[in-house]
């Protein structure tokens, strides 16, 4: 009977680190961020269709990053989650944070026990009401688990992104335009290239909205937001 | 694999996740009580099932969609249990439904369908079409056919609107979960047919919104004058019927104040006529 080689469980959790990380890199950045009446999600995506933002709940909105197959099942159950504990108590018992949390675990669970991690990196944003402040996770592939303000940024190359985004930020929360045109500009800055709005996935809670604060915008919309 | 998080499931409607990994909630669920030994000869032989619907709700096409009323009335028995119970629910943007039956049961049913169609467009990316949506509720009541044989009915009455044929729509059900299209109006519960004998005497193709939401009030007063079940407008405590406008641009709830207006008129009419 062959024996199996000896791997050191640092150097496993290492590679496997490295593996997942490699992933996520490959891929283009998604930003979030606080604005006057909400939170803004903004990607850029070559896709129409295949979405990298979407919808949880009334208050909750997921993005994600790295492997579309991977972050896509996730967000398969975190809405059923989602849905399920609204039924099951009240639409307001729905949190970002227990769904944040389920992510944490499920995450972290894979990672250290399964032979593939997933190359995933997900946010759970959640706004607020009634002087509650918002809330953002941002999620990793091996489970951590980190609570942002102002703005956050998964996927790609996010930590250009991050240091050209903490520059320019401004103290107070900028309106649509504003925080839309800063998350572009970095896009733009971090990728060298020129972004057409086409390719540019756009979607906001909006807390000025009845009930599902979640909305797309198109590329049309988009075009208005900035005129 | 099994994680709390990730339960292998893979389907869009959350009706059926439900009932594989939390049976407990669904109307379904109950199912065991079917098998308990001292049931009912009735439920057995699917013999006569009678069908407690102390209530009247109705749906009439209008020329730009469907309107969907109902009375405020729960009773039990001969005693009147709730004077203003909600029978007409917003299910989502372009539909709405009614019930008439056990009031338990009914409001989780639409519950559990407005979780179904806003889980299904948030996993599929769009809504379900208006005839997916009627399809999966003839499945729901299917589902909910053990609990009838122990009398606990419910029975539903859906409306949608309808975009590619740009029209409202109206569905009805048999406790089987059949379901049948009705062409211009309809109504269920005790006072159903009462109702509809006003409808088919006043409606007519493309009535306007006004036109229509009147008809609607009046099948319900007529219903309540003639059926205990059904209660009328509520004069003395200011309870009134609820109505909901379903066409293309969404659904509207209709106010109270304008359906008061109307219920005045209508009640100055009759009066003028027993001087």
């Amino acid at each position: 009977m062959p024996m199996p080689y000896y791997v050191s469980p640092e150097q496993m959790m290492q590679d496997k680190a490295e593996y997942a990380k490699k992933g996520i890199a490959r891929g283009r950045s998604i930003i979030a961020m606080e604005y006057v009446n909400g939170i803004l999600l903004a990607a850029e995506n070559p896709s129409a269709s295949l979405h990298k933002i979407s919808e949880i709940y009334d208050n909750i909105a997921f993005a994600g990053a790295g492997k579309y197959s991977e972050f896509e099942n996730l967000r398969k159950a975190g809405i059923r989650h989602a849905d399920l504990k609204g039924f099951m108590y009240s639409r307001e018992d729905v949190t970002a944070r227990s769904l944040a949390n389920g992510y944490s675990q499920s995450l972290g669970t894979i990672f250290s026990q399964e032979m593939k991690p997933l190359e995933v990196e997900i946010l759970v944003v959640q706004i607020g009401h009634n002087g509650h402040s918002n809330e953002m996770y941002r999620i990793s592939f091996d489970g951590s688990i980190i609570d942002e303000r102002q703005f956050a940024v998964i996927g790609g190359k996010s930590d250009a992104v991050q240091a050209a985004l903490k520059e320019k930020v401004p103290a107070q929360l900028p309106d649509l335009k504003a925080a839309l045109t800063l998350c572009m500009n970095a896009l733009e800055q971090t990728g060298n290239q020129k972004l057409s709005l086409e390719s540019l996935e756009v979607a906001v809670l909006d807390r000025t909205r009845d009930n599902r604060k979640f909305r797309r915008y198109t590329s049309a919309e988009t075009k208005q937001i900035l005129a | 694999m099994k994680l709390p998080f990730l339960p292998n499931h893979d389907d869009a409607s959350f009706f059926d996740f439900l009932t594989v990994h939390h049976p407990e909630l669904t109307p379904a669920g109950r199912r065991w009580v079917d098998s308990s030994p001292s049931l009912p000869e009735a439920s057995r032989s699917g013999g006569a099932v009678t069908v407690p619907q102390a209530t009247t709700v109705l749906a009439i096409k209008y020329q730009d969609g469907v309107i969907i009323a109902g009375d405020r009335r729960a009773t039990e028995g001969y005693q009147i249990a709730e004077r203003r119970i909600e029978k007409v629910f917003k299910i989502d943007d372009f539909s709405a439904m009614a019930i008439a039956g056990a009031a338990g049961p009914c409001i989780e049913m639409a519950r559990l369908f407005q979780t179904e169609l806003e889980h299904y467009e948030k996993l599929e990316g769009m809504q379900l079409s208006c005839e997916g949506k009627a399809n999966k509720l003839g499945q729901m009541v299917k589902a909910n056919l053990p609990m009838v044989f122990q009398g606990l009915v419910v029975m539903p009455l859906y409306v949608g609107y309808d975009h590619k044929r740009t029209e409202g729509r109206i569905f009805k059900y048999d406790l089987a979960g059949g379901r049948y299209e009705e062409s211009d109006y309809h109504a269920i519960g005790s006072g159903g047919k009462d109702a509809r004998n006003t409808m088919r005497e006043h409606f007519r193709r493309g009535l306007a919104e006004a036109e229509t939401l009147k008809l609607a009030l009046l099948a319900l007063y007529n219903a309540a004058d003639d059926d205990v079940g059904t209660g009328g407008p509520d004069l003395v405590r200011g309870i009134y019927p609820t109505a909901k406008i379903v066409n293309g641009t969404g659904i509207t709830d209709v106010s109270e104040q304008q359906i008061r207006g109307i219920y005045d008129g209508l009640i100055e009419t009759r009066r003028s006529k027993e001087r």
